[in-house]
């Protein structure tokens, strides 16, 4: 049961996705503009990362070496269309905001990595608390990056506005911001580790 | 007197020279467009520089005591770093604009990089460029020259780039600042004369501004009015932020190139890109993203313009 726990919580700080993997930062980078984005992805990245964690880890004996990555993919764009055609029946706002990005997790490198480097070699319930790991990591990360994006770019807080007469820093809502506030994140990330070691 | 005699390695003959000395003659070189720019828009202007300069000075302090790394603020180079982001700023902003660009510039454009030397960017102009993409109302309000009442009035590139006719601007005006624009870009002649001091002390060399401001002017010349090789170079040399930018910011020894080959390519790729930013670019001037843009190429640049070790093929 301990093991277990450790699966989930190494996903939200020790290994996560974003800071310390630098993996799948290009939805990361792009739909970081507000915090209903960020949630809504975060959202539906789990969910594929659980689901294909899951069916991989059941599959791993059928498939043939050769032919994993193919085969790992084809699982992981099962789950992708599920939740595309979700959003788009129950969420159409949020499906338009989220745009390619939703139907691009098939080729997010936090679902292949975690299929490839876990859910492979590892039994079904660890795969499962290590895809609920990585899903919520990669979600934490995203509403951090776009909670100091959308305050600091419009000065709201997912459209409530928190302080009153802030001039928002218009270039933080902008890709030039995004960069900015994920390299300095990655920075600090990489200090608080350095001081503990 | 054998404590007279000294055995070490070369270099045996030692110029006075130090960062610190070098960067305080920038300081002052830099002091006679400040006047200028304090007597063209007010004291306005000079509440920029020393809240931008304190703002930069006490930005390192504090960045330096925090990381525990021995304090340079003596060095100068924080205070040229204010001074150099104020004269980009026009007159008229609200203070706590240079203070956030001031704190940029130097935590994010120099201290995450590792501090003095380096930075890949010009830290003043990282700061203009953040204030610019983040308050672009404020970064292109200009005030009238001489009025000092805050009349707002564009500066003649913007005017340029709308397609109005100059409101009778001479090149005497443009060479004495009598012209809206940034604080410390306006007075061309008080640029030359901090020019002359640094080039005179040999501080920079006349290569980078020299093919920057040429190239500008030439490219300009053949393609700046609607029928070729009928460009008004000259009106585009003295306007914008093109002197202040070639002569004390592409001159910056961290971010350029070391050979004079290479800073001659990155002379002529700045000149080439304010000119293409200027003539069909968004923006009416472009110094400050061409500077930045050859900044990135600067480790390039140097990499294919080394010298030939002698005695080499």
């Amino acid at each position: 049961m301990r093991d277990l726990f450790k699966e989930f919580t190494k996903g939200i700080i020790k290994e996560n996705p974003t800071f310390v993997l630098a993996l799948g930062l290009c939805p990361t980078l792009a739909v970081s503009v507000s915090v209903a984005n960020a949630i809504g992805m975060g959202v539906a990245a789990t969910f594929v990362l659980l689901g294909s964690s899951v069916i991989i880890s059941l599959a791993k004996n059928f498939i043939p070496n050769k032919i994993r990555i193919p085969c790992f993919i084809v699982i992981i764009a099962t789950f992708v269309t599920i939740i595309e055609l979700c959003l788009k029946a129950y969420s159409p706002v949020l499906d338009r905001a989220l745009g390619i990005y939703v139907p691009l997790i098939v080729v997010n490198c936090i679902v292949l990595g975690r299929a490839e480097a876990f859910a492979c070699k590892n039994n079904l319930i660890s795969s499962f608390f290590d895809g609920l790991g990585m899903g919520v990591g990669f979600t934490l990360a995203l509403i951090l990056i776009s909670a100091i994006r959308e305050f600091l770019g419009s000065g709201q807080i997912l459209g409530h506005t928190l302080i009153k007469g802030f001039e928002p820093i218009f270039v933080f809502g902008m890709p030039s911001g995004a960069l900015l506030v994920i390299g300095l994140l990655l920075g600090l990330f990489n200090l608080i580790k350095n001081r503990k070691t | 007197m054998i404590n007279n005699l000294i055995v070490s390695g070369s270099p045996h003959i030692h110029k006075q020279e130090s960062v610190s000395r070098i960067m305080w003659t920038v300081v002052l070189s830099t002091i006679p467009a400040g006047i200028a720019g304090v007597i063209i828009f007010g004291l306005d202007a000079l509440w920029v520089i020393l809240v931008a300069v304190i703002a930069a000075v006490l930005t390192e302090a504090v960045f330096e005591i925090w990381s525990k790394k021995k304090v340079t603020v003596m060095d100068g180079s924080a205070v040229i770093t204010g001074i150099l982001l104020a004269y980009n700023l026009p007159p008229n902003v609200p203070l706590w604009l240079p203070i956030i660009g001031a704190v940029f510039s130097i935590a994010v454009g120099k201290q995450v990089f590792g501090g003095l030397g380096q930075n890949i960017f010009n830290p003043a102009l990282v700061g203009r460029v953040f204030l610019m993409a983040s308050w672009p109302k404020y970064m292109t309000t200009f005030v009238k020259p001489l009025s000092y009442d805050a009349i707002t009035s564009a500066t003649p590139l913007a005017a340029l780039k709308e397609g109005k006719i100059l409101e009778h601007i001479s090149y005497l005006d443009l060479f004495l600042g009598k012209r809206g624009g940034c604080i410390g870009e306006v007075c061309i002649l008080a640029l030359l004369i901090g020019a002359a001091i640094l080039l005179y002390k040999g501080y920079i060399s006349w290569h980078i501004p020299m093919t920057y401001i040429l190239t500008t002017a030439v490219f300009t010349y053949i393609f700046g009015a609607k029928q070729l090789f009928h460009g008004d170079w000259l009106f585009h040399i003295l306007s914008g932020g093109l002197i202040l930018g070639a002569f004390f910011m592409a001159t910056d020894y961290v971010a350029t190139p070391l050979t004079i080959n290479g800073q001659i390519v990155f002379g002529i790729g700045c000149g080439l890109l304010t000119a293409i930013i200027r003539i069909w670019g968004g923006y009416p001037e472009g110094v400050s993203y061409a500077i930045l843009i050859m900044n990135a190429a600067t480790p390039f640049i140097d990499r294919y313009t080394k010298n030939r070790i002698y005695g080499t093929s």
